[in-house]
């Protein structure tokens, strides 16, 4: 798979001192998407001594950097001979993550009934249909691994709670409108829940501690409830036995 | 190690941030003014980014379990050891049983407290730095409760010119409670119209309730969007002094910030005035003012090769006797600084 090399439309933009927004469109696309993977694997293999991080976005990568190591000018010129070579290089094809999910329930999907009937379909196929693509994650930010997902089925939409829920487990498998993903830290929100992931999908004690990274597809497969437990068991195996 | 006898309103652990994993939406944190963090380090011995205490507003009372160099730097709380009062960025020697009390902000929000040798805090992700939301860092991921205690990595007792690790108070920096704050422009300035930026630039904003390590909320004039926008934008990365705009009213990004985020972003503080910022309470005022990215380059590496010559000045093991005096040449007046060679 080769990333296009367009780059006129690439924009270089200062997000503080010691960052450059390195932008390659305005809308949420997997044309785009791609390029913003591509541009990370060649930055990472140039190896520019003082940049700090990326953080790759849905259109765009921030670069952070140090400018006591390297400042402005030269950093942007490292970074358009980053973008010309995008186009040059052969991109791997993004790995596939497959997450287990026990669909339904009133513990775990308690939104799964008002999915499937105001869909009109049963809750089997609104499993079949959640958990048939590879769905793009486009990136990851806002808490610990949470992740923007593209690609739901239209079939399966359906509209956020009118009352969001004040505490939602770890785990939490949802959909809002045309979106789904999973809730990776316990927290408020007001998506349906339609299952739930024995993952631990945040771990700071694990490296990495999030088990899957932007660029990468992720796929869904239903699970039972003993197939559930085994996993969470495996997962959470050191809970509790954090380090001082 | 010390122990809390008082925890104060909010002190962590902080060091100069969880970088490297916010491509996982996992936060930087770390200390609000980074200068105040990197001095008191300094006049300690240690590297400028390790953790230290960062106390806001109500410090805390600290009781030596064992003997330390310690110094504090940042905002001044009207410290005092064992009872006297003790100055902002000196360097002192606690013995063990030593009382170290930070009662309260007179200037300024926050202060740090670097202890020679560091803290033996909880390290995640190459950093000590605690991260509350996330429950890592510091102490078990949170503020220091009653009671808590921390063990000192490697304390030393004895440093060279100890009785000259001092640097004045307002060093390299001068804060205040409506200072002007250098900013640059964008990435989404065209978000914006021309009257919306001029009105930015050229007002006052103050500092709302809502103030915290996540970020400022300011109040002041209405920041007009350009046509056609609302300030939304495609979530992208979040910087520390990102300064977003949600409805007219500007917040400052801050230590705390989350890694991505789907507000328009004005402008941002530029590094070496983000210290001016972290120190600012309820009720302060700032201006903004544009500066280009070189300039703020300049600034930046001015302050960065400060801090490398203040460390060699405190450490060269060389100085006998350190005088300071005020001079007067053609009018002009100088600080000067005179210290003997051994």
């Amino acid at each position: 798979m080769k990333a296009l090399a367009e780059d006129r439309k690439v924009r270089f933009l200062n997000a503080s001192d010691r960052t450059i927004c390195v932008e390659f469109g305005n809308e949420i696309s997997e044309e785009i998407n791609n390029r913003v993977r591509a541009f990370c694997i060649v930055l990472e293999e140039m190896q520019i001594e003082g940049i700090v991080e990326l953080i790759p976005t849905y259109r765009s990568v921030s670069v952070l950097y140090r400018p006591e190591v390297i400042r402005y000018a030269a950093l942007r010129a490292r970074l358009e001979e980053a973008v010309s070579n995008t186009g040059s290089i052969e991109i791997p094809p993004p790995s596939v993550v497959h997450v287990p999910v026990l669909y339904g329930g009133e513990e775990f999907g308690p939104d799964m009934k008002f999915v499937a009937e105001k869909n009109g379909l049963s809750e089997d196929e609104v499993i079949a249909i959640h958990s048939a693509p590879e769905y793009l994650i486009y990136m990851l930010g806002f808490t610990p691994g949470y992740c923007y997902l593209g690609g739901m089925d239209e079939r399966i939409a359906t509209p956020r709670l009118k009352t969001p829920r004040v505490r939602i487990p770890a785990g939490s498998v949802a959909i809002a409108g045309l979106q789904t993903g999973i809730y990776s830290v316990e927290s408020p929100g007001g998506w349906q829940i339609i299952g739930r992931t024995p993952w631990k999908l945040y771990d700071a004690h694990r490296e990495p501690p999030i088990p899957y990274e932007a660029g990468q597809r992720l796929k869904f497969y239903p699970i039972d409830q003993a197939e559930y437990d085994r996993i969470y068991a495996e997962w959470h195996a050191e809970e509790g036995g954090g380090e001082a | 190690m010390i122990e809390f006898l008082k925890r104060g309103l909010l002190t962590t652990v902080q060091d100069i941030g969880r970088y490297g994993y916010q491509r996982m939406g996992i936060n930087v944190a770390g200390a609000m003014d980074e200068l105040a963090l990197a001095l008191a380090n300094i006049l300690v011995g240690n590297a400028p980014e390790t953790e230290a205490l960062e106390a806001t507003v109500l410090g805390p009372t600290l009781k030596f379990h064992q003997a330390n160099i310690f110094a504090i730097s940042g905002a001044d709380f009207g410290a005092r050891l064992n009872g006297q009062p003790i100055e902002l960025n000196r360097a002192y020697l606690a013995q063990a049983g030593s009382i170290l009390e930070l009662p309260v902000a007179k200037r300024g929000a926050r202060a740090y407290i670097a202890f020679s040798g560091g803290l033996a805090a909880d390290c995640l992700m190459e950093s000590k730095s605690t991260y509350m939301k996330g429950v890592i860092g510091g102490i078990h991921g949170r503020a220091a409760l009653d009671g808590d205690t921390l063990a000192f990595c490697a304390p030393r007792c004895s440093l060279p010119n100890l009785p000259y690790r001092f640097l004045g108070e307002d060093y390299g920096i001068h804060y205040c409670a409506h200072p002007v704050i250098r900013v640059l422009l964008g990435p989404q300035d065209d978000y914006f119209s021309a009257k919306g930026i001029e009105t930015f630039l050229n007002s006052e904003y103050t500092v709302s309730k809502e103030n915290d390590r996540m970020g400022y909320r300011l109040t002041g004039p209405a920041i007009e969007a350009a046509e056609g926008c609302d300030g939304n934008i495609i979530s992208d990365g979040i910087s520390f002094g990102a300064i977003q705009v949600p409805t007219d009213q500007p917040i400052i990004m801050m230590a705390d910030h989350q890694t991505t985020g789907g507000y328009a972003k004005i402008a941002h503080v530029i590094a070496v005035d983000l210290p001016l910022v972290a120190q600012l309470k309820t009720g302060d005022t700032m201006r903004f003012r544009a500066v280009g990215v070189e300039e703020a380059q300049d600034l930046y590496l001015q302050r960065y090769q400060m801090l490398c010559e203040t460390a060699r000045h405190l450490n060269e093991d060389k100085i006998s006797r350190k005088t300071e005096n005020q001079v007067r040449i053609n009018g002009q007046s100088f600080h000067v600084l005179v210290a003997e060679l051994k």
